[in-house]
């Protein structure tokens, strides 16, 4: 009886999870008539057509690529900017530092929705519309303090007399911060990487409200597919297993932190 | 030489260290002898420069260095939790201070060898710090400072987390090592015993002050004031009111007799000697040593005995203490010792 509750419902849970994924992969090798003519478990005639149109058809591939383009910028960005704001908040104390990191969480508790409309006017005003950095410094609003957040975690767990050490042996403070302080929160920065990344790697609205054509990302591009001869729903099954891939291999480097980065560093 | 000239620390209205002037020689040994939160940390971390005094100047060699910051001074800091950088090797933290100075590369390798002879650690040299025993790893902190020839090398409680034989080893270690390196030594401890096995000189601290600077035997038999023999006392010094004591040799303007736990004996002792009947309230037996609390009206104090003694909680018992053995303090708690009083 133990082993049943061990075992069974674990597994039914995990089966349960993995129905939308598996069906997702199984469109995606299925022709168009498959699907939308009955219901079949696995693809009866497997076809990679669905692959070849979005491998080949530039207006599909073109919005991997700008997605890829303004989440790396993106999360480049995010943690870069965070590291020395983390290092302030975890080592010095300073006028409203508490107050401060609050509010830099606070700004992840508004609706993307909020931002779109102001966003929209003022990357407009600058010239920056449909633009991949326009893209990927939108989304700094929701990753900067995220990757604060976590890294201050991270390095509030180094004891500050490492720093006083490194300075007593005669290291300056960015020699000290790249070679000695910055290999020892290689795991936060990243998980904080991983959680910027995969942020801005899902989210939809802003990215579609600030591009058109040039920057379009693939979550934009799959949810207008309407035709002339209808939906295609291969192609469009292909695409989101497509999408998948990146936030899986990302996953696989940290999975072994990825609790911590939960817990926003503070085990 | 070191010098600090009136520093003093505040920290948001909080006094840290009040107004201290000491002079340190190169080539000698100073311990820090205070309670925790006594000015002992504070005091260290002014004299390595991280961080400024809120009035005063620190000298060196007759330089003001107030202002000076850690990179470029001549120190080396060991802190009681075992810091070393984590992902170097043993050989990268020893080599680290040597690196940064740009020293020919034989020369590092050389020194590195003689340092990690001296601690012991030459097996060790490929290890990473965590992988080692707390004891190496502070003897790798200590290689690290010791490789840097630094002219002044400070010491917070580098032994404190340490457990007992080890701390014994490496405490008759410690001046041996920088012996004939003519750095000035400042160890800090809470530990009296520290002090006295350390020798050299000491200064107590209380309350952010020194107390008391000279060699550490003086401070320990004739301190100038109640606070630095109590500081310098462990067991705690016992004390008692001159009215109390009844003492006919009482020095004219003693407020408060005190005598060392190990001073107080049972029974009736000579003729001269001071007798009181108490109490017992407990007994701690060490092995070698026995700790006899007991109770006289509201004083509480601890009498030490060599071996094994176990009284009964509640007996009463008469004790007594030599005249000589007692130390005579006036109202505002400064020694009435004469020959003090001659010196001064």
């Amino acid at each position: 009886m133990k082993r049943l509750f061990q075992t069974i419902i674990p597994v039914l849970y995990i089966v349960f999870l993995l129905v939308p994924i598996y069906w997702l992969v199984n469109m995606s090798f299925k022709t168009n008539t498959e699907i939308t003519t009955g219901l079949s478990l696995w693809p009866r005639e497997p076809t990679l057509r669905n692959y070849t149109v979005i491998f080949t058809d530039s207006s599909w591939y073109s919005g991997y690529i700008n997605s890829i383009i303004y989440v790396v910028l993106n999360t480049v960005i995010s943690v870069a900017a965070a590291l020395p704001a983390a290092y302030a908040f975890s080592r010095y104390r300073f006028f409203g530092d508490k107050h401060l990191f609050f509010w830099l969480l606070t700004n992840r508790m508004a609706p993307a929705a909020v931002f779109a409309l102001p966003f929209f006017q003022l990357y407009s005003a600058f010239g920056l519309f449909d633009t991949h950095i326009a893209v990927a410094l939108a989304h700094c609003l929701f990753n900067v303090p995220l990757a604060v957040w976590i890294l201050e975690g991270f390095m509030s767990g180094v004891p500050r007399e490492i720093d006083e050490t490194a300075y007593v042996d005669g290291h300056s403070f960015p020699s000290f911060f790249v070679r000695i302080f910055m290999p020892l929160i290689a795991s936060g920065i990243g998980v904080a990487a991983f959680f910027c990344f995969m942020f801005s790697w899902v989210e939809v609205l802003i990215a579609r409200t600030l591009t058109a054509t040039d920057a379009k990302p693939i979550v934009a591009i799959m949810t207008r597919t309407q035709s002339a001869s209808g939906m295609d729903w291969g192609v469009l099954a292909a695409a989101g297993v497509l999408t998948l891939i990146p936030g899986a291999i990302v996953i696989w480097f940290v999975r072994n932190y990825i609790a911590k980065g939960f817990a926003l560093g503070r085990v | 030489m070191l010098e600090l000239r009136q520093v003093s620390r505040r920290v948001s209205g909080q006094v840290h260290l009040s107004e201290t002037s000491l002079q340190l020689q190169p080539g000698t040994l100073s311990v820090l002898l205070g309670r925790t939160l006594s000015g002992k940390t504070s005091l260290l971390r002014l004299m390595a420069g991280l961080e400024k005094p809120s009035s005063g100047q620190v000298l060196f060699n007759g330089k003001d260095v107030t202002g000076q910051p850690v990179q470029q001074r001549r120190v080396a800091m060991v802190y009681q939790q075992f810091i070393n950088y984590p992902g170097w090797t043993v050989r990268q933290n020893i080599q680290s201070p040597l690196k940064v100075q740009r020293r020919p590369q034989l020369e590092i390798e050389q020194e590195t060898q003689r340092v990690a002879q001296l601690l012991r650690l030459e097996p060790l040299l490929d290890r990473k710090p965590l992988e080692l025993s707390g004891g190496q790893q502070q003897r790798v902190a200590l290689a690290r400072a010791l490789a840097k020839k630094a002219d002044l090398v400070l010491l917070d409680e580098p032994l404190a987390n340490l457990d007992y034989k080890l701390r014994e080893e490496l405490r008759a270690e410690l001046p041996k090592l920088f012996a004939g390196t003519g750095a000035i030594i400042v160890y800090a401890t809470t530990e009296p015993m520290e002090a006295l096995a350390l020798s050299g000189m000491t200064a107590t601290l209380s309350e952010g002050r020194i107390t008391q600077f000279g060699p550490t035997l003086d401070l320990y038999r004739r301190p100038h004031d109640l606070i630095t023999a109590k500081t310098f006392s462990d067991p705690p010094l016992n004390t008692i009111g001159v009215h109390d004591a009844n003492w006919q040799g009482a020095p004219r303007g003693a407020s408060t007799l005190a005598f060392r736990p190990h001073h107080l004996t049972p029974g009736m002792g000579s003729g001269s000697a001071l007798a009181f009947n108490v109490s017992v309230i407990s007994t701690e037996i060490t092995g070698s040593e026995s700790f006899i609390h007991v109770a006289r009206g509201a004083d509480r104090w601890v009498m030490l005995a060599h071996g094994i003694h176990v009284y009964p909680s509640g007996e009463q018992l008469q004790v007594h203490v030599e005249p000589a053995h007692l130390m005579a303090f006036d109202a505002l708690g400064v020694s009435l010792d004469p020959s003090l009083r001659r010196a001064a």
